[in-house]
């Protein structure tokens, strides 16, 4: 038995190295579909950050009148932090408001001298509410105006919600993050199993060339797995050595894009990279190995029916 | 110690019958030759042997055994006592004269050191001592058939079967190859052979089968070529 394994460790190799050409073609082939999967999976990451970096921006202001009772506004909160689809509630005080406004428009002297001539300050306090889901903003936004609606007209407490302003931008951006997450997946998904045809059909030629091979070791009375455990050795090797290539192709690539990458994503490609150097590593090379394997195995099996 | 019991091939692609009621003995150290004319069913009947074919009709005995009833998983074993020779040499080319050889060995599973003794013996038994690290590559079409024969005999087969073994040679390399299968039937081993050389037959003076379309239509104790 470990003798045999021994023979097989060594016919490995040397076929490895004798092939050594095909065995280089090979390596490119399967890189650069491990290039392609290791890209898809830091585009991936690239957008979910950016996703969640947009959904952030997303909330509803909750405006009060500048005459509004702290108890009632405590008493909303309370409300709407109860609600499931709520995140967090964020109060904001009129004075916060005005030290705001006037950092916004410091640089603005028609509204600084508008807002010193008034004297008091014409803001009121508000409540920013975020949601777990950029789609659950509607449900909270009809429970906003629900409460409006049993108001007192005379002595209103909400001045304004700002998603029934803004509901059709955020309608939209919901629409259009779905379908950039939804066309991203199916990029992906033809991206990666066109990655891995290709990867089969190139391990499968490499196997072709010596078909004569197997038959011929069939008729010595070789067992199938004394011929088979050689290619799929290879198939290893192959796997291995096209994973560290592709990671030595995409370090240079997020070296160059890590700065432009930080300024419009806010997101380093190149510090995650470095980061989860391990987890990239493992998902490249185990993916290589893998289909290394699966495929010699699957090409070898085809010549065995001798 | 190997019987063919009335066994017909046909095959189903349009090319026909390949073999139609062929039965034969024979004997533990017979030499026997196989002629016939491209076409006739030589080949088939070899490949009924090895178990890479299987009869239509029939059955093909190896001894006790019924060839075609071994399972799958047990085939390489059974190959493991016939030695097989082809036209075409069949020998692995990204080995070495000695790598083939000691890849035969190694399927069977023997030690390293019987196939270190063994493999430089086989080889000095068609005297080519001198190409033991040549690959196939570097090597003429005589010199890679007697690697091919010393595949066939290292693992001390029972029989030698030789699909057409001069039919790529020049009449030299033909004449050592013919002389090498003597020497090793002289030495205990049954040969079966299949050629279209009428020389190399009337020399032998051994057994022969003459096949035509599929039967056999003389089988002549110390035959010539009759065709």
């Amino acid at each position: 038995m470990w003798i045999a394994f021994k023979r097989i460790v060594r016919a490995g190799f040397v076929g490895f190295w004798r092939n050594a050409f095909v065995s280089l073609s090979a390596i490119f082939v399967m890189a650069v579909s491990l290039f392609v999967i290791g890209s898809t999976l830091m585009v991936d990451t690239l957008l979910g950050v950016s996703l969640e970096n947009v959904q952030d921006k997303v909330d509803i202001n909750v405006y009060f009148v500048p005459s509004a009772e702290q108890t009632d506004i405590d008493l909303l909160q309370t409300s709407l932090e109860s609600l499931p689809d709520v995140e967090e509630v964020v109060f904001t005080s009129r004075e916060d408001a005005l030290a705001a406004f006037s950092e916004l428009h410091k640089n603005d002297e028609t509204i600084m001298q508008g807002l010193e001539e008034l004297g008091d300050n014409p803001l009121g306090s508000s409540l920013s509410i975020r949601a777990h889901d950029t789609s659950q903003y509607e449900g909270i936004a009809s429970f906003l105006s629900e409460q409006q609606a049993v108001e007192d007209p005379q002595q209103p407490l909400i001045d304004e919600v700002n998603f029934i302003k803004n509901q059709e931008a955020i309608d939209k951006l919901t629409a259009i993050i779905g379908a950039v997450e939804n066309a991203t997946f199916i990029i992906m998904l033809v991206l990666v199993a066109a990655s891995i045809l290709i990867t089969f059909n190139t391990v499968r030629l490499t196997v072709y060339t010596t078909r004569e091979e197997i038959s011929v070791m069939r008729l010595v009375g070789a067992s199938n797995m004394f011929i088979r455990g050689p290619f799929m050795l290879q198939g290893i090797m192959y796997g291995m050595a096209a994973g560290v290539l592709a990671l030595l192709i995409m370090y240079p690539l997020v070296l160059w894009l890590g700065p432009g990458t930080e300024q419009f994503f806010q997101f380093n490609l190149f510090e995650y990279f470095v980061s989860n150097f391990g987890y990239l590593f493992a998902v490249l090379v185990g993916t290589g190995i893998l289909m290394g394997v699966i495929s010699s195995s699957l090409a070898v099996s085809r010549y065995l029916r001798v | 110690m190997i019987y063919f019991d009335n066994v017909s091939k046909t095959y189903n692609d349009g090319s026909g019958v390949a073999l139609e009621g062929v039965s034969f003995q024979v004997a533990p150290k017979e030499f026997i030759s196989i002629v016939g004319h491209s076409g006739a069913g030589k080949t088939t009947l070899l490949k009924m042997l090895i178990a890479e074919d299987k009869p239509t009709d029939g059955q093909v005995f190896f001894e006790s055994l019924d060839i075609h009833q071994i399972p799958r998983n047990k085939l390489p074993k059974y190959r493991r006592k016939i030695g097989t020779i082809f036209q075409d040499f069949k020998l692995l080319p990204h080995k070495t004269a000695y790598e083939n050889i000691a890849f035969a060995m190694e399927a069977n599973g023997r030690s390293d050191d019987e196939i270190a003794e063994n493999v430089p013996q086989a080889l000095a038994l068609v005297d080519l001592e001198d190409k033991i690290w040549n690959f196939p590559g570097e090597l003429s079409g005589g010199e890679k058939q007697r690697v091919a024969i010393a595949r066939a005999i290292v693992n001390q087969p029972d029989i030698i079967i030789a699909d057409e073994p001069t039919g790529n040679l020049d009449p030299i390399a033909t004449y050592e190859v013919v002389q090498i299968l003597r020497k090793i039937n002289d030495l205990g081993t049954t040969v079966i052979m299949t050629t279209h050389n009428k020389g190399v037959i009337d020399e032998l003076e051994k057994r022969v089968i003459t096949m035509d379309e599929g039967r056999i239509v003389r089988d002549d104790k110390e035959g010539k070529y009759v065709l």
